[in-house]
């Protein structure tokens, strides 16, 4: 591919905060015409502001300091706030993340799609509304396009954005994130309707994304960020298959996979931040071939053969590195008698004509030290379920027992004894620890509680708590805004095990991690079930996850149980359609092979 | 971080709003009429309430604020009229916060009836114009300071429960008042120890304003002669009595009105910039 013939070619883009601290470090790319590049890294690795200053945009407090960029042969950078947006929309254009809050409620969609054809008029002749509605396969009605966007699904919302961002035809489309934050089978949809789009079009595209399984399904060639730097780049399936650079393996590891089942494996630590990266290798300090050199000196992003690069000084040896398959946790049968029984349980929101129903007539059981998934789409019901179980919503019928004791619906009327033995872990970390609180007084909250401990005798026990889930026990003094999304995590499973508990419901608790943070907070999960034989009521949307730690899965469609099986038998040969139909939606990595 | 380095990380913090301009100067002005307020007894060259020279006399080596309608020394009164106001103002507005405050926590916190019914009962209130309301108060309880205090602090009341009722809503949905509730806290340990701690900041923003309110309350009753009574010295009473002798010595009414001005400016100033502070502090600079 020659510089001029390609859509998109950077050369050594750095960006920069206000303060001096770069952001993006010489990241160089190049796409061809009909290609598309996955630009994958997980949160703070600079991905989604290089995919923005492809836009010439920086956010504020953020600039360009070096590099060039060039868009079919345009020049991009060092352009004008002016400039820059007449080149976007005609050279480049953008697909948001969350298409809810980047619509404009106030504007019907006709509106929001005539505002782009209206910017650039002039350039060339143009489609209309229409059209542009139908390229995307909405209906392309007179009376769809004057919808507000409230009117629309959240898939239908994010098709709406692709066709804005098509409708004057492109080169270039810069994809952030376009389907996260829908269900799988909706994603699989869209990432259908890119491909198709991409076919027809020959259409150049970055698609940035968290999730490597999802980009491995568009993506020609990916390129894997870290700390602000490209580590590896290469074609998908090469890179994928046999990874070069060791972060890359570590994340290929660590992404959860229903039908090849394996022990996950976490990445340990967590990523600098601009302006605490190291000198030498940005990922060397969680790098398990780190020699002495690698601290020293950055190690430049050199050809390692087949089209491919990675910045790595010892990337011969990454292919040594191996994954384990998943080990049992147990096999055989659970101990006689359930320890929790949940009975036609059946629970409504709202009241009056408003009311939805959320679960209806969900039966389980779940055994000392096994673990029960359920798993659903949004709006399946399943975290009403975990809510009523552990008391903060009342269900409308059927009963909760606990050791063959029928428990109140609402968690302050049940006996001490059972609140304790029954914990609850949320899904959101950033939202379920008080941030006026320090970490010592938060995981020695439960103790005082619910076991009677006198508070110096329980925040004696932090320090083991926090040893038990793996984090350091000088943590205890910090407030949680001064610690990572999956330390969050990992001090919320630590205050829920302050209480001892026999029963943890964890309430889609990696959903809003990173793939490698993920990994390590399943691998945590696992042993504690072993070291403590906690049973675990586990609640996810994502069937990887639940092939990774789960015994047994019931899938729940609209608030009814479709199937419950083992987990095993339920991956491999599910009878369901509602389940068969999940099980294809879900991302995968493309099956390993040979990549040469 | 060292347990010291973190004290005085979290200091430098709470102290951020000094570091605007807005915000030193507010400070700064606050401070100035404080110290008047407080201290200036101590250094008035005469008495507030004896007559000792000729009333509206211009300034002069003696009084070099001149005298007022009885031919007080101005400066003397000025210096010890500011004590009354703040005070007044200041109680006012905590025993407004105290009641309203607590109407909001829980009226946002209960998923009952109560909240309908605190918050109803606050519109009523708020419903009536505020001067009217405390004048009409003072008219049948008699002229008494305490009449006085409590009046402003049930017409500011209302609006601290709106406040603190949308923040308290806010935060009771969020997951560690869940964990709280699933560990069967009763309501006022996750009143006191989840929610309070985080609604501290829209509190301190809107403390000044609320304060500077009080202020203009218990000035304008004062003006009108229901609050502190002559022979008393007060800002706001200064200003009453010797609209009069505004063209003889105009010092008489600037001085006084000039610092009740200046203190509501820079309580304006140093809550607009607390606001801010904390505002950046919770969004962060960079997501």
């Amino acid at each position: 591919m020659t510089e001029a013939a390609a859509a998109l070619a950077v050369n050594g883009l750095t960006v920069s905060l206000a303060g001096g601290e770069p952001i993006v470090e010489d990241v160089s790319l190049a796409v061809a015409p009909g290609a598309v590049l996955g630009l994958v890294g997980e949160s703070g690795s600079g991905k989604t502001t290089t995919a923005l200053a492809l836009l010439g945009f920086c956010r504020p407090g953020v600039r360009v300091v070096a590099g060039e960029i060039t868009v079919a042969g345009e020049t991009m950078s060092g352009l004008g706030e002016a400039a820059a947006r007449r080149l976007r929309g005609r050279l480049v254009s953008y697909v948001p993340q969350d298409p809810e809050s980047s619509l404009n409620p106030a504007l019907r969609i006709r509106r929001a799609i005539q505002d782009m054809l209206d910017e650039h008029a002039a350039a060339r002749e143009l489609s209309t509304v229409e059209e542009a509605l139908e390229s995307v396969h909405l209906p392309a009605t007179g009376a769809f396009a004057e919808r507000y966007p409230h009117q629309l699904s959240g898939g239908q919302q994010q098709r709406v954005t692709i066709a804005v961002a098509l409708v004057c035809e492109p080169p270039l489309v810069v994809l952030d994130e376009p389907t996260t934050g829908l269900d799988v089978v909706t994603q699989a949809r869209i990432l259908a309707e890119i491909e198709r789009l991409r076919r027809e079009r020959s259409l150049a595209m970055v698609y940035v994304s968290h999730d490597l399984a999802v980009v491995s399904q568009v993506a020609d060639r990916i390129a894997v960020m870290y700390a602000g730097r490209i580590v590896e780049e290469g074609p998908t399936a090469a890179v994928l298959g046999e990874p070069r650079h060791p972060y890359t393996h570590g994340l290929v590891a660590s992404i959860p996979d229903y039908a090849r089942r394996r022990s996950l494996r976490g990445i340990p630590g967590v990523a600098p931040g601009p302006g605490d990266r190291p000198r030498g290798c940005a990922f060397a300090p969680r790098c398990p071939l780190k020699v002495e050199r690698c601290e020293l000196e950055l190690p430049e992003l050199e050809e390692v053969g087949g089209g491919r690069r990675a910045r790595c000084f010892e990337w011969r040896r990454t292919s040594a590195l191996v994954t384990e398959a998943r080990k049992e946790a147990r096999t055989g049968a659970w101990e006689a008698g359930p320890l929790l029984a949940v009975e036609s349980l059946s629970a409504e929101h709202g009241r009056g004509h408003a009311r939805v129903v959320a679960a209806h007539q969900v039966t389980f059981t779940l055994a000392r030290g096994e673990c029960v998934a359920l798993v659903g789409e949004s709006g399946s019901g399943k975290t009403t379920i975990a809510r009523a179980v552990a008391g903060l919503h009342a269900p409308s019928s059927g009963r909760i027992l606990l050791e063959d004791v029928a428990l109140a619906s609402k968690a302050r009327k049940r006996p001490k004894e059972a609140r304790r033995r029954l914990q609850l872990v949320f899904q959101n970390p950033y939202d379920s620890l008080n941030p006026r609180h320090r970490v010592r007084d938060a995981v020695s909250r439960p103790a005082v509680v619910l076991r009677d401990l006198p508070r110096r005798k329980a925040e004696a026990e932090v320090g083991e708590l926090l040893e038990r889930v793996r984090l350091p026990a000088r943590l205890a003094n910090r407030f949680p805004d001064e610690l990572s999304g999956g330390e969050r995590q990992r001090v919320a499973i630590a205050r829920a095990l302050a209480a001892r508990p026999d029963v943890l419901v964890c309430d889609e608790i990696t959903s809003a991690l990173d793939v490698s943070v993920q990994a390590a907070v399943l691998e945590l999960l696992g042993e504690l079930r072993v070291e403590l034989g906690l049973a675990l009521l586990f609640i996810s949307h994502d069937l990887g996850v639940v092939a990774a730690i789960a015994d047994r899965v019931l899938v729940l469609e609209q608030g009814v149980v479709r199937e419950e099986a083992p987990v095993e038998a339920l991956l491999t040969h599910s009878e369901d359609e509602y389940t068969r139909r999940l099980l294809e939606a879900a991302p995968r990595l493309p099956v390993r092979s040979a990549a040469s | 971080m060292s347990a010291a380095a973190h004290a005085a990380e979290s200091l430098r913090e709470r102290f951020r709003f000094l570091g605007t301009a807005t915000g030193a100067i507010g400070f700064f002005l606050l401070l100035l009429v404080l110290a008047i307020a407080a201290l200036g007894p101590f250094f008035a060259p005469h008495s507030p309430t004896e007559p000792i020279g000729v009333p509206f006399e211009r300034p002069s080596a003696e009084a070099p604020l001149g005298y007022d309608v009885l031919g007080r020394d101005v400066l003397s009164r000025v210096l010890w009229g500011g004590r009354s106001v703040l005070a007044l103002a200041g109680l006012a507005t905590l025993l407004a916060y105290a009641a309203g405050g607590l109407a909001g926590l829980v009226a946002g916190y209960s998923r009952s009836l109560v909240d309908p019914i605190i918050m109803r009962g606050a519109d009523v209130l708020i419903s009536f114009p505020a001067l009217l309301f405390i004048l009409v108060l003072i008219t049948g309880a008699g002229t008494s300071k305490a009449a006085l205090v409590a009046g402003v602090a049930i017409v500011q009341a209302p609006l601290v429960a709106r406040i603190l009722r949308t923040a308290t809503l806010e935060q009771s949905v969020r997951g560690f008042v869940e964990a709280a509730v699933a560990r069967g806290e009763g309501t006022f340990a996750v009143l006191r120890r989840e929610i309070l701690p985080n609604v501290v900041s829209p509190i301190a923003a809107d403390f000044g304003l609320r304060f500077t309110y009080s202020v203009i309350l218990v000035a304008s009753v004062n003006f009108f002669g229901l609050g502190l009574q002559p022979p008393d010295a007060d800002w706001a009473l200064i200003i009453s009595e010797n609209r009069d002798g505004l063209t003889l010595n105009p010092w008489v009414i600037l001085v006084p009105a000039g610092l009740i001005a200046t203190l509501t400016i820079s309580l304006n100033l140093l809550g607009d910039s607390v606001a801010r502070a904390l505002g950046r502090s919770r969004a962060g600079v960079l997501a």
